[in-house]
């Protein structure tokens, strides 16, 4: 059990590549906390500069209150479950969650009975004999889970840990990792690309792009208010649609709106449109063609483009092409490709940021 | 789609026959050879089946060596050429695979470099280097032991590009976890890579084995004592004569004797041997 702390930690390359820009955060005791990013924003480098398989060129990590910077991997009292697993091939379910505690030197019979509680955790019991490679996918996975677990580290890590699993196989394990941190409540850091995934599991969300933190939260904090555009389009999907604020048409409906002088960029997520024929007072009413159309059951999203279009913003990652706009309507009924509607969105499901999108206006 | 015609079948068994035939018919031969007596075979009409003198060529060969000319026994020489195989074999297993290890898995200076002069090596066979050796290795007084005939041949620059390109091939995170599990370099070493090896071990160990079993040149420039003689020079001192006949039966005995080894060296390995050369999964 411990805290994890990072103080400005940064990571510069031999070629003076800067991966990682001087990163700030607190893992509390028990918590799980979650990076997540595009790939190339140094969360994965960040997760190993922890663990200690990258070495740390500025800054301090400090885990259980004891700064790690110079402390071998195996000492730091962690435990690391790899993206590929990394299983020893020749060594049975087992040996395999064995092996670290025999390199600690614990007794046969302590060994014994921590990897068959591990293994009873995980559903393992029929399959310490056998070998990785004669596993399913999920089946693996859980080994190198228990060999995490059987280690009782002060801190998980878990690097990619579902992206080799198939979708349905995914969600199943993504549940169980949760409730087997839960029941632990062993702290855990946790490196995804799968916005789904991080909203889920995590206790503390820490949004990286570019080797810098854009924002740490709470999940439906974070959803909710998203602190630059770049975590907007980042976290939801579909993603929101950003538009710039540059049209006398769109600042005309807001023109009550204090935060408009600062204002540069628009965001409304897809879910907060309604298609009406109605007027909202103090919302934003925009008239779209409808170019298609994609019904997943229970909702429909819609894309449309804008009548009066704009054109000319630069796009940021995840960003809809100019003009585009994405509606997501609950049920499977919905407009007709070539239709012209009107879809409207509340006052208080605005989201304003600076032209540059670096910085949320307003609350 | 694979055609399936009896006529393609049978071209195709009968091309396959002939290859055998002709890589055949010479050990065939030998094995005739080496079943009769000095006076059939010298006679100039080899007969095309086995003859009578089996066990009694074959005893003669072994234990009391040619009347005439090589005063060694077969069994002896069996024994240097096998202490010999087996020790290239195993030093060069032993040595490359250790440098193979430094250069994947350690970073120092020059590692590159390291690489490249192992590597061209390659370039450079025992003929070439004949004369540094055999000064070398006859100043440190190794002629005749088995040292000698050993030592100057286990650096293999194909051994270690061979481990060089299996460890590649490990994926680096297996490393990273045994870091975490508390595995030093040397635990990693016994405990995860050379598990990993084995297979590739077994090439080796059979393809080094042949090349120290057919050992030729070396053996044949650092060894002054006959004791000391591997069956494959062995083999040919029996024919140099000068005023006699050649014993060609005992001789052709001794080749097949000579084969026998590094053929059971083959079937007995070559499972592994092939899954070593064509492995994929890890």
């Amino acid at each position: 059990m411990a805290n994890v702390t990072l103080r400005n930690v940064r990571k510069t390359y031999l070629g003076g590549f800067e991966a990682i820009k001087g990163i700030d955060f607190e893992v509390g005791d028990g918590q799980f906390c979650v990076l997540v990013g595009p790939s190339g924003c140094g969360k994965s480098t960040l997760l190993r500069m922890v663990a200690g398989l990258e070495t740390i060129t500025g800054g301090e990590i400090d885990i259980g209150g004891r700064v790690v910077n110079q402390i071998e991997p195996a000492d730091r009292d962690i435990a690391m479950v790899f993206q590929n697993y990394a299983l020893y091939p020749h060594m049975s379910v087992y040996n395999n969650m064995a092996y670290g505690l025999r390199n600690r030197g614990m007794a046969e019979g302590e060994i014994k009975m921590r990897v068959e509680e591990a293994a009873r955790i995980l559903e393992l019991g029929a399959m310490l004999d056998r070998k990785p490679r004669q596993l399913s996918g999920g089946q693996r996975q859980r080994v190198a889970m228990g060999r995490a677990i059987v280690r009782q580290p002060k801190v998980f890590l878990f690097d990619e840990p579902l992206s080799n699993l198939d979708a349905k196989l995914r969600i199943a394990m993504r549940v169980e990792i949760r409730k087997l941190q839960r029941r632990l409540s062993t702290t855990s850091i946790y490196v995804t690309h799968d916005q789904l995934e991080a909203m889920t599991l995590a206790d503390i969300l820490v949004v990286m792009n570019g080797g810098q933190v854009e924002q740490i939260g709470n999940p439906l904090d974070i959803y909710q208010k998203p602190a630059t555009t770049f975590v907007a389009s980042f976290i939801g999907a579909p993603p929101m649609n950003l538009m710039p604020l540059r049209s006398d048409e769109l600042k005309s409906q807001l023109s009550g709106d204090s935060r408009i002088s600062e204002a540069g960029i628009l965001g409304i997520r897809p879910e907060d449109f309604v298609i009406t024929g109605e007027s909202m007072s103090g919302g934003i009413a925009l008239g779209l063609t409808v170019d298609s159309i994609e019904r997943v059951g229970a909702e429909t999203f819609v894309y449309g483009t804008r009548q009066k279009e704009e054109q000319g913003v630069a796009a940021t990652p995840g960003e809809l092409p100019p003009g585009e706009i994405i509606v997501r309507i609950p049920g499977a009924v919905g407009p007709a490709i070539g239709e012209r509607i009107r879809a409207v969105a509340a006052r208080d499901k605005l989201h304003l940021f600076t032209a540059d999108g670096r910085k949320r206006v307003g609350g | 789609m694979v055609e399936h015609r009896p006529l393609n079948d049978i071209i195709a068994y009968a091309i396959l026959t002939f290859g055998v035939f002709i890589v055949a018919f010479p050990v065939y031969l030998a094995l005739v050879a080496s079943t009769h007596d000095a006076a059939t075979v010298v006679g100039g009409h080899m007969p095309a089946t086995p003859g009578g003198q089996t066990l009694d060529n074959y005893y003669r060969a072994v234990f009391v060596g040619g009347a005439r000319t090589s005063r060694e026994p077969v069994a002896n020489m069996l024994i240097n050429s096998f202490v010999s195989a087996i020790g290239i074999a195993v030093g060069k297993i032993f040595i490359s695979i250790l440098s193979a290890y430094a250069v994947v898995y350690f970073r120092f200076p020059f590692r590159k470099t390291a690489f490249w002069i192992i590597f061209i090596t390659l370039m450079l066979p025992v003929e070439v280097r004949i004369y540094p050796t055999y000064k070398v290795v006859a100043d440190l007084k190794m002629l005749d032991p088995y040292a000698g005939l050993i030592l100057p041949l286990i650096a293999s620059a194909t051994g270690t590009l061979l481990f060089r390109q299996f460890f590649m091939t490990v994926p680096d995170e297996l490393l990273e976890a045994s870091r975490i599990d508390g595995a030093g370099p040397f635990r990693f070493f016994f405990d995860t890579l050379l598990p990993l090896s084995v297979t590739t071990i077994a090439a080796l160990f059979v393809i080094q084995f042949i090349y120290g079993w057919n050992q030729y040149l070396w053996p044949l420039l650092i060894t002054t004592k006959d004791s000391m003689q591997t069956i494959v020079i062995g083999i040919k001192k029996m024919l140099v004569t000068t005023d006699e006949l050649a014993e060609w039966q005992l001789a052709m005995a001794t080749a097949v004797l000579a084969m026998l080894p590094p053929v059971a060296v083959v079937i007995f390995m070559q499972r592994l041997f092939v899954r070593g050369l064509v492995q994929t999964e890890k």
